[in-house]
Formats: C-alpha cells, structure tokens, sequence
C-alpha cells in the first residue's frame, strides 16, 4: 500500500500509516510496591534506532518486555504498529525480532534446529526456513556449529545465535537488549555492521546497551533513564552539547589523592567530578584547564584531554559511572 | 557477507499479519512440535522404557506371582490373575510417564532452562504453550500404550475385542493425573524438592492402593477411599470393563469416564492460568 500521509507533523500521532511504529505515554510497571517503570513516555518513528540507557536496574529491560509484549504494564498507553500488546499479544510481537538480555535457547537442541523451531512458531514453512537459517548461522559464525547441541557453545556463541534467531521472521522492528554483552570486539563490531545494514533498509531498531560507543555508534536518538524515570532524551550529539563540556580533562593522582586534591582544583573549569580513581574536569577547552591545573602546583600521575562523549552525560544524569 | 545472503537471496518471510493468523490458529501445534523435537532427542530411552517396563512387569506378576495367586477367583472377576492386572499395569505406567513429563519439564520450562520464555517473545499465547506441551505428551502417552498394549497382547491377556480401547483409557488416566500436577508444576518458584516428594507420597501409594493389583474391596475401608479418589482406580476400573467385562455396575462405568474427563478437564483451565499468570509478569 502507497503511504500518501507522511508528514513531519505526522510522525507523533501514533499512527502506523503515518510512520509512528512504538508509542508510549506514561509507562508504569510496578512489583509489589516497587516502580520498576515509572511514568515513561516516548515514540519511536520508523527506521529510527532508538536507545534506552541507565543504570543496572533502571528499568530498561522491563521496558522492553512490555514493548515486546511478553509483561503487561501496570499503567499507562502503548502502542506497536497502531496495536495494544495487551489486547493484540501475538500480532505485536509478529511484527518483532527480540533478543532478550538473558539467553533462553533450547539447550537440548541442536544450534540450527534452535532457528528451524522458532520460525515455526511464526508459521514459516521449512522450505523458506532451511535456507533462512543456513544463511543465518553464517552471518552468526556458527555454520560448523549447526549440529551441536547449544550446551556446548561459549556464552558468545549463545548470544549470536540468540541475535540470530530474533532474525528468522525478517521482522521490521527488533528489540535489542544488551545485544554485544558477551561478544568479543570482533564479533561486536560484525553485529554493529549487520543492524547498520538493516538499519538501512528501514528496519526500526530499540536498543539498551552499557556500552557508550555502541550507543554512539548505533542510535540515531536515546533516552537515559534512572530509577524508572527518563533524566534526558535526544540524539547522542545533542545530549552531550546540553549535558556536557565540549572538552573534558581526566586527571589520575593516585587513588589516595583524588579525593583530596579535588579542593584545589575548584575553580577550574565548569564543574569537576571526583570519582575514585580520577578527577575529570569539565571545560570548554581542555588544554587551557590542563595549564591551570600546573599553574596551581598541581602534578597528576597521568592525565588527558578529550572529547566528551556519552559516558559524561550519564555520569552527569545519573551520578554514576559506567565503567566500574 | 555478501549484500546477496543478508536480504536473502531465496523466499522472502511472510508478513506479520499472515504470522499472527496462523499462529492464532495452529501455535498450540507448532509447540508441540518443539516438544516433540526435544523427545526425539530422547528416542531410545523412551523405547526401552515403553516396551522394557511391560514386558519385565507382565512376565514377573503375570507369570512368576500368578502361579501362586491363580486362578478363576470370582473377587478378581473370574479371569486369571494375568488378565486382570494387565489393565492396571497399562494404566500405572502411562500415569509414571504423565508424572514425569508434567513435573520437570515444566520446571525446566519456567526456571532451569527457562525454555517457554522463547516462544513466549513469538506470537505464540501462554496458553499455546501449555497446550502444546500436553499434546506432545499426549501422544507420547498413546504411543506408549500401545506399545504396552501390543505387549498385552501377545502375553494373551486381553480376552475382549474392546481391549484396544485400554490405550485410550490409559492416555485418558495419564491426563487426570498429570494435568492438575502440571498446573502445580508451574506454581512452583523455587525447587525444594517437591517432586521427588509428588513421588514417594502420591504416585506409589496410589500405584498400591489403587486396586491395582488385588481389587479395592480387599482393602479395610478406612484406605479405601484412597482408590475412590485415585484416578488410577478409576482408569483401571474402566481398563477392566473394556478388556474382560469385569462385572460392575453401568453406572460406575460412567462414573469412571466422568472422573478422569473431569480431573483432565479441572487440570487444564488450571494450567493455563498459571502459565498466562506467570508469562504476564
Ligand atoms: N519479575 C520481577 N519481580 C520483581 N522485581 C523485578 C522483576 N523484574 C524486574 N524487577 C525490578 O525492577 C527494576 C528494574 O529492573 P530491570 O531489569 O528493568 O532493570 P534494567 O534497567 O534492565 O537493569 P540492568 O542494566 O541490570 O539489566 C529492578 O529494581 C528489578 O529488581
Ligand atoms: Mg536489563
């Protein structure tokens, strides 16, 4: 069907035909008297790749089972393709690929009889299977693992057949969360190419990632979220010009001293964070921050000016630090 | 990667609403068909238990136990000893079988494995999966018996031609049993052992006292009601009627069929709200 309504005003109705594919307004979802979500809102327009970031427990995952319609929400509206994953359970999610953040394959299957069954379940013949998921073992790397039983796989070789198989129905929509954790650097940045390519065909992408230059890297707009709640939204490049210095200076002076030589930096800067094991100072032009710092007798064991990337956003937002 | 194999050179996938349609109406198949798969990896076990277990049974009670019980008694319906456990031993062991793929599976399922959280990511319903797991089960329970029926068979201990309808029989016993084990199964969090308990404390006294292998009226009536409340009494009642017109009234005949409908039925609806409770969480 020809779209003949796609206007940019268009795009927040939460319409499929008009290019809105998820919809959320005032998301809750509570256990016992714990908000794990609390009041969320957002839209996600097609072909978008969309991010959630936060903290452990922040309720990234528990977003993305009520998207994926697997959890029913306590409170609030959401819509997939027009449709409530409430009321249109098994429509919702045919239209999704999911990688949940725990593997759940059948460990008592072979690898590639794991992808024969779940495209099964989508009412695929095995004559469209077969090949689909030859053709997906080998974008996994697991071609000489097809036989195997999945007991018998690393724990990255899991998740790429797990990623694989959120594949199987072609969906237009997949759901990602903390897709890379677990995979070396070389089969992060194969996979990184791979949604990049499907990214180019249109296909919509919401993803939860720990990783900030995966974030960076891969969506085109994210939220942060702590606590249930989302702290800031935008594209990567607009949260780190409103939530950031263009420059930071990271400065190690030992694990007993940064706390302590923070108070003498004060004044440097914009803003200073002391954390542990380094103190960063925020400024606009880090190599001038880094002569002060000098200038006020101050000699750190190492230190370094850089760009400020995503990472500062969150720890500025959230008030902690990623890596740990 | 050529660009060739990521858009896939062969058929393209169906669109959703096509997925979503035929899932609506075939996804209780399509798990079974998981099932299935899973037990095939298990073929040989499966065999050896399905015509090892009546053979050694019917050799050992039919003929070892029945040269000293034997024969003709008119409390045991007038048949030898043979022809009357052959019912019960039918139906004993397609209720073993039912107990044990409605215990562990079904926690494997929801908390070992987690193996029901895939298909419940795809368009398939709690209740599909559920549903799924029982008919593979089903069949595996058919198949059994009449395996163990043929064995039943060629021992000769099934006189009437309605003997074959003990499969059924059998395959029904094995569901009252297991279907209300099932919606246990999966209220259960946390394994503190319950099953092996299932075990020892339900399945082998109602293997005993379910006039299995001497009729219920021998027992003192304080333990009878054991037999009245077990569905392998019921089943193996019933068993008996089909395979050597054992003498009872019409009525309990019925009695028997409604029993073991209503304990599979019961089972059911519980099941499935238990899974579509704990899937939804
Ligand atoms: N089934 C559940 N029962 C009770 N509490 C839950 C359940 N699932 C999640 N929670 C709670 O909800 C909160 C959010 O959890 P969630 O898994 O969504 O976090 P997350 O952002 O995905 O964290 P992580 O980065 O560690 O994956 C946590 O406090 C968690 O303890
Ligand atoms: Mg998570």
């Amino acid at each position: 069907m020809h779209n003949h309504a796609l206007t940019s005003s268009g795009m927040l109705t939460g319409d499929p035909q008009s290019g809105t594919v998820i919809s959320a307004a005032n998301l809750v979802k509570t256990y016992g008297d714990a908000a794990a979500v609390d009041g969320i809102s957002f839209s996600v327009p097609a072909g978008e790749s969309f991010g959630l970031l936060g903290p452990n427990g922040a309720g990234k995952s528990t977003t993305m089972k009520m998207i994926g319609g697997v959890t029913r929400r306590t409170a609030g509206q959401l819509s997939i393709m027009g449709l409530d994953p409430d009321t249109h359970g098994p429509e919702v999610r045919a239209h999704l690929g999911v990688v949940p953040q725990q593997d759940n394959l059948d460990e008592e299957l072979r690898v590639r009889d794991n992808l024969l069954v779940y495209g099964r379940y989508f009412g695929l013949p095995m004559s469209y299977l077969k090949p689909k998921a030859d053709e997906l073992l080998e974008f996994a790397q697991l071609t000489d693992k097809a036989r195997s039983k999945v007991d018998a796989l690393s724990g990255g070789m899991k998740r790429r057949l797990t990623i694989a198989r959120s594949l199987i129905n072609e969906p237009r929509i997949l759901l990602l969360d903390e897709p890379t954790t677990g995979l070396d650097p070389q089969a992060r940045h194969i996979l990184w190419d791979r949604l990049f390519r499907l990214k180019e065909q249109g296909v919509t992408l919401i993803l939860t990632t720990h990783y900030m230059d995966e974030a960076e890297q891969l969506c085109d707009r994210l939220i942060v979220v702590d606590k249930g709640r989302i702290m800031a939204e935008g594209s990567p490049a607009q949260l780190i010009r409103e939530h950031s210095t263009r420059e930071v200076v990271e400065l190690r002076f030992g694990s007993e001293r940064n706390a302590t030589i923070g108070a003498q930096l004060e004044g440097i800067g914009e803003r200073l964070e002391v954390l542990p094991d380094r103190v960063l100072v925020y400024a606009h032009d880090g190599e001038s921050a880094l002569e002060q710092v000098s200038a006020r007798g101050l000699r750190p064991l190492t230190s370094l000016v850089r760009r400020s990337s995503l990472e500062d956003v969150f720890l500025r937002l959230t008030g902690r630090s990623l890596v740990d | 990667m050529t660009e060739e194999s990521l858009v896939g050179a062969g058929r393209r996938a169906h669109g959703p609403a096509v997925a979503a349609a035929k899932a609506r109406r075939w996804g209780a198949f399509y798990y079974a068909e998981q099932v299935l798969r899973v037990m095939k990896g298990y073929t040989w076990s499966i065999l050896m238990y399905s015509v090892g277990q009546p053979v050694a049974y019917l050799f050992a009670m039919g003929v070892g136990l029945a040269s000293l019980v034997d024969t003709g008694n008119a409390a045991i319906g007038g048949v030898s000893y043979l022809v009357f456990i052959a019912p019960a031993l039918l139906v004993s062991a397609a209720v073993m079988t039912a107990a044990n793929e409605f215990t562990f599976p079904v926690m494997a399922g929801f908390k070992w494995r987690r193996t029901y959280f895939g298909p419940h990511a795809s368009p398939l319903t709690p209740g599909q999966i559920a549903a799924g797991h029982i008919m593979a089960v089903t069949l595996r329970l058919v198949l059994q018996s009449a395996l163990y029926f043929a064995a039943v068979v060629l021992f000769g201990a099934s006189p009437s031609e309605w003997g074959w309808a003990g499969i059924l029989v059998a395959t029904l016993t094995g569901l009252a049993f297991g279907l209300p084990l099932m919606a246990y199964s999966a209220s259960i969090t946390e394994d503190k052992g319950q099953f092996a308990l299932v075990m020892r404390f339900i399945v082998m006294p109602l293997f005993l006292f379910s006039g299995t292998f001497f009729p219920l009226d021998n027992l003192p009536p304080a333990v009878r009601w054991v037999g009245w409340i077990s569905p392998i009494w019921h089943g193996t009642e019933l068993g008996r009627v089909l395979s050597f017109g054992y003498g009872e009234p019409p009525l309990l005949t019925v009695l028997h069929v409604a029993v073991l409908a209503g304990m599979a039925v019961t089972g059911w609806v519980l099941t499935r709200r238990r899974f579509a409770l704990r899937m939804g969480q």
